[in-house]
């Protein structure tokens, strides 16, 4: 069972290099039958190249490690079969909006740094029991949460794989579906509207889905966070209503540091 | 110190997966300061592999629960080896840990009445399983994490620990590590630590865990002068894909008999019927039909015998494989396809339909999927007392799955990622105390900090050496073979008598290539580690001369009454990596009247 099928030697073209610079190597190896491209890469490590560095931990396509892009598409190395690639040489390149580390390796701390700040859950107090929530009313903060932060979206979002100087105003797909997760959430009593727009950047989001179309799982990030997002804060922002209460509650407003340390409720 | 990167803090927690993460919530809203340290990204650890649930008697299904039942399950599941004050605490405080991380932002499924929803699993008498469909560790790493965040909480990411460092009293004062990305060294002082490593099932081939999973914390505290117990007590879980040949061992959530699916060998039987133990035959189904009537009415009906604890149903399906009676890839068939609806297996267990479809063309709402043991978890771990997390170590603490005796011989499912919020939570309060009494370290014992160093740069020096990949495919292939889901005594000394090869060998490893983000390196700083571990699983699983839980013997097979009075704990004689280890008896402790009438009481 451990010997190695008919399949052809295959050539993976891999980038090797660091912050200073690079280059492709080419590494021809031996497949196993239903191989993912994360095995053809382990191989080459125990065996050509030990110091070639690659992230991963679960192999199983549920921590979203395992980010680069093959063939100049963005996807997770666990969850990419050897054998639905188009025959030939196999490309492997690291995630090309965030800074090389090494190799394969990225420095993601950009989505870290956007993580941090957004405003918290703030939830209704709990009742006796714990809360009664519907499970139709849950549903669709659980689409978003199935996200496995493999920053895939990110990499492929035009505003920031692009335009480097967007980074700062800018937080991208992944932050979008985590403020529609909480601005779905019926516990929540923030209110960050002004906030993804001011500070997060949604407008420049112009919905060509390319995020929709990488996510390996499967979350519809445009049709169902970042529209409902965009209508959400033009309805704020045109409601005379909605802006006066807004200018009323800014005194009161909860940002990230604030809500974080009200005491667990 | 001057020469490295230094931090300061009160209380540093090894490891950012689920009990890490609860640990630190905990301490930083007693105000002090605190740090964690993860060798990956944050929100990567292994809990978010975790699929079934978190295991809580909060009677939102059955309402006939509550922690007394919760506690006998644990304990009975766990063949009377567990720590009794831990599975009680876990039972009563579980609820309340699950309820908690709402208040953070975590959506579980619902009842229809809106309370959070409850799924059955093995060993648990009733539905007690919160989960978000089959991905709940994901929902539980990501809460904590995002409630860590929020906190302000220093978090070094990618940072690999090599050893703990004690002060000249010798407690237990900080840790040397390296960060990955450019190899540079960087010591931290702390006046607690608190291990939160997980576990160490990369030392076998066929295995659910991550490449994280080394035993670092299991042999740190080791080192460091804490005890470990229960090394033996290993759990192969019953499911893991079997194949291809490049996912064997990644996991199959019991929720998929938990929601109704069977285990059949390849004649179509439905086997487990004929392996009900003597203990669980009270509770246990008698016919296919009266195990059918239970999913929907548990009190039409006794639970199917797939759904027996862990260690029963993995035996098992060891005995029909070798009875020529598994698949053609050496494994046996779960079926939910034939008994459920497409629609119900798609919305009840999506990442498992996805995972089958992609990996290995299975559709399983339609076909069987083949499966088998696979390395899943070790009960065994730093022995802790149940109520603060602290080690015989002055200043270590440790919970989670480093953690030895909440599980005893066998954990059920579902109970880790509650002990994880049990104990995380008790971890953090239990060195937040400790700190805040006085008694502890402030100042790091140089030449640890200096031997670790050297040590972790020998490798690069030698330019004739083994390559360190060989060496962990050699050591996962003699630990499959031989210190496995059965054993024996030939087959346990022979592994440890290999394992003192193996330390040979891995004192002659060269690396290869520079320090800034090397696999191979980071590889090289693991296998001193997997040593150790490997060398109390196999030491333990020799001296235990009875079978139990998730140690079974080929040559004793009955459970002996001496051996269920004692776990055995492993310590270093000499704190070094290959120093030799020590393996005495370590009596269990006494069990209160009114507990032990629980598990007396016939449910």
């Amino acid at each position: 069972m451990t010997d190695l099928s008919t399949r052809p030697e295959v050539t993976m073209r891999i980038w090797r290099g660091d912050a200073s610079g690079g280059e492709f190597q080419n590494y021809t190896i031996g497949q196993n039958d239903n191989e993912v491209v994360l095995d053809v890469i382990h191989r080459i490590q125990a065996t050509e190249a030990p110091d070639l560095a690659c992230r991963w931990n679960c192999k199983a396509g549920k921590c979203g490690s395992c980010s680069v892009e093959i063939n100049g598409k963005p996807r997770l190395m666990c969850m990419t079969r050897m054998d639905q690639l188009p025959e030939g040489p196999v490309t492997v390149t690291p995630m090309k909006t965030f800074p090389i580390i090494r190799d394969l390796v990225t420095d993601v701390s950009f989505n870290y740094a956007m993580a941090s700040k957004i405003p918290a859950l703030l939830p209704k107090p709990m009742p006796e029991g714990g809360y009664r929530l519907m499970q139709e009313d849950v549903e669709r903060s659980q689409e978003f949460r199935k996200c496995i932060e493999c920053f895939l979206c990110q990499d492929v979002c035009h505003v920031i794989r692009d335009h480097e100087e967007n980074k700062t105003s800018y937080a991208g797909p992944r932050f979008f579906i985590r403020i529609a997760e909480l601005e779905m959430n019926p516990l929540d009593t923030n209110d960050r509207r002004e906030f993804v727009r001011e500070d997060m950047g949604l407008g420049y989001c112009n919905i060509t889905k390319c995020c929709t179309e990488v996510c390996p799982e499967g979350i519809h990030i445009t049709d169902n966070a970042i529209i409902p997002l965009k209508e959400r804060v033009v309805a704020a922002n045109y409601d005379p209503v909605a802006w006066l209460g807004r200018k009323i509650r800014r005194q009161t407003k909860k940002t990230s540091a604030e809500a974080a340390v009200q005491p667990a409720p | 110190m001057s020469n490295y990167e230094h931090h300061d803090y009160d209380v540093l927690i090894i490891g950012a997966g689920g009990a890490g993460l609860r640990a630190a919530i905990e301490a930083k809203q007693r105000g002090l300061k605190v740090a964690l340290i993860t060798k990956s990204l944050l929100g990567k650890a292994h809990t978010v592999m975790a699929e079934g649930g978190m295991a809580a008697a909060m009677g939102n299904v059955h309402s006939e629960d509550n922690w007394m039942v919760h506690f006998r399950d644990t304990m009975r599941g766990g063949k009377y080896l567990n720590n009794y004050r831990m599975a009680e605490l876990h039972a009563k405080e579980a609820p309340e840990r699950v309820l908690e991380l709402e208040q953070w932002g975590a959506l579980f499924d619902r009842t229809k009445d809106g309370k959070i929803l409850q799924r059955d699993f093995g060993g648990h008498r009733y539905a007690r399983l919160a989960h978000t469909g089959d991905r709940t560790g994901l929902e539980l790493i990501r809460t904590l994490q995002q409630k860590v965040v929020s906190m302000g909480t220093d978090v070094f990411m990618e940072v690999k620990v090599l050893k703990l460092v004690h002060d000249d009293a010798g407690r237990v004062a900080g840790c040397v590590a390296y960060h990955r990305a450019n190899g540079e060294f960087v010591t931290f002082s702390a006046k607690a630590v608190i291990l939160a490593t997980g576990g160490a099932g990369k030392s076998w081939k066929f295995t659910s865990n991550s490449w994280e999973g080394t035993g670092d914390g299991h042999a740190m505290a080791l080192w460091a002068g804490a005890k470990l117990i229960d090394m033996e007590c290993i759990q192969f879980h019953p499911t893991g894909m079997v194949w291809p040949l490049s996912v064997r061992g990644i996991l199959v959530t019991e929720g998929v008999r938990g929601d109704g699916g069977v285990l059949r060998n390849s004649l179509g039987e439905r086997f487990m019927f004929n392996y009900v133990a003597p203990m669980f035959r009270g509770e246990t189904a008698e016919t296919e039909e009266e195990g059918d009537l239970w999913y929907d009415d548990h009190n039409a009906g006794r639970r199917p015998p797939e759904l027996l604890p862990r260690d029963e149903v993995a035996r098992a399906i060891n005995t029909e494989v070798k009875a020529g009676r598994g698949g053609p890839h050496g494994g046996v068939f779960l079926d939910i396809g034939s008994r459920r609806s497409a629609e119900f297996i798609r919305r009840r267990l999506p990442s498992m339909y996805h995972q089958f479809m992609e990996l290995a063309g299975v559709d399983i709402t339609r076909e069987a999927m083949e499966i088998g043991p696979t390395c899943h978890y070790i009960m065994g771990g730093v022995q802790v007392d149940a109520d603060t997390a602290a080690t015989a170590a002055p200043g270590l603490f440790a919970a989670g799955e480093v953690a030895g005796g909440m599980h005893g011989a066998n954990r059920l499912g579902g109970n880790s990622l509650s002990d994880l919020i049990v104990f995380g939570k008790r971890a953090g309060a239990g060195a937040a105390d400790y700190v805040l009494s006085g008694q502890a370290a402030t100042s790091l014992n140089q030449a640890e900090v200096d031997a670790t160093i050297k040590e972790a740069l020998a490798p690069f020096e030698r330019t004739e050496g083994e390559n360190p990949y060989t060496i962990h495919h050699d050591l996962q292939e003699m630990m499959q073979t031989n210190v496995g889901i059965i054993r024996t005594q030939s087959e346990l000394d022979f592994a440890l008598a290999e394992l003192e090869v193996f330390t040979e060998r891995v004192k002659n490893i060269a690396v290869k290539g520079g320090r800034a983000y090397n696999p191979g390196w980071n590889l090289t700083t693991d296998l001193p580690a997997m040593l150790a571990v490997c060398k109390t699983v196999a030491s333990g699983a020799a001296q235990r001369k009875e079978s139990r839980g998730g140690h079974t013997r080929e040559d004793f097979p009955a459970t002996s009454q001496e051996f269920g009075k004692f776990n055995l704990a492993h310590a270093s004689n000499g704190g070094n990596w290959d120093s030799p280890i020590v393996t005495t008896e370590s009596p269990l402790l006494p069990m209160p009247q009114e507990l032990k009438a629980l598990l007396e009481e016939a449910h």
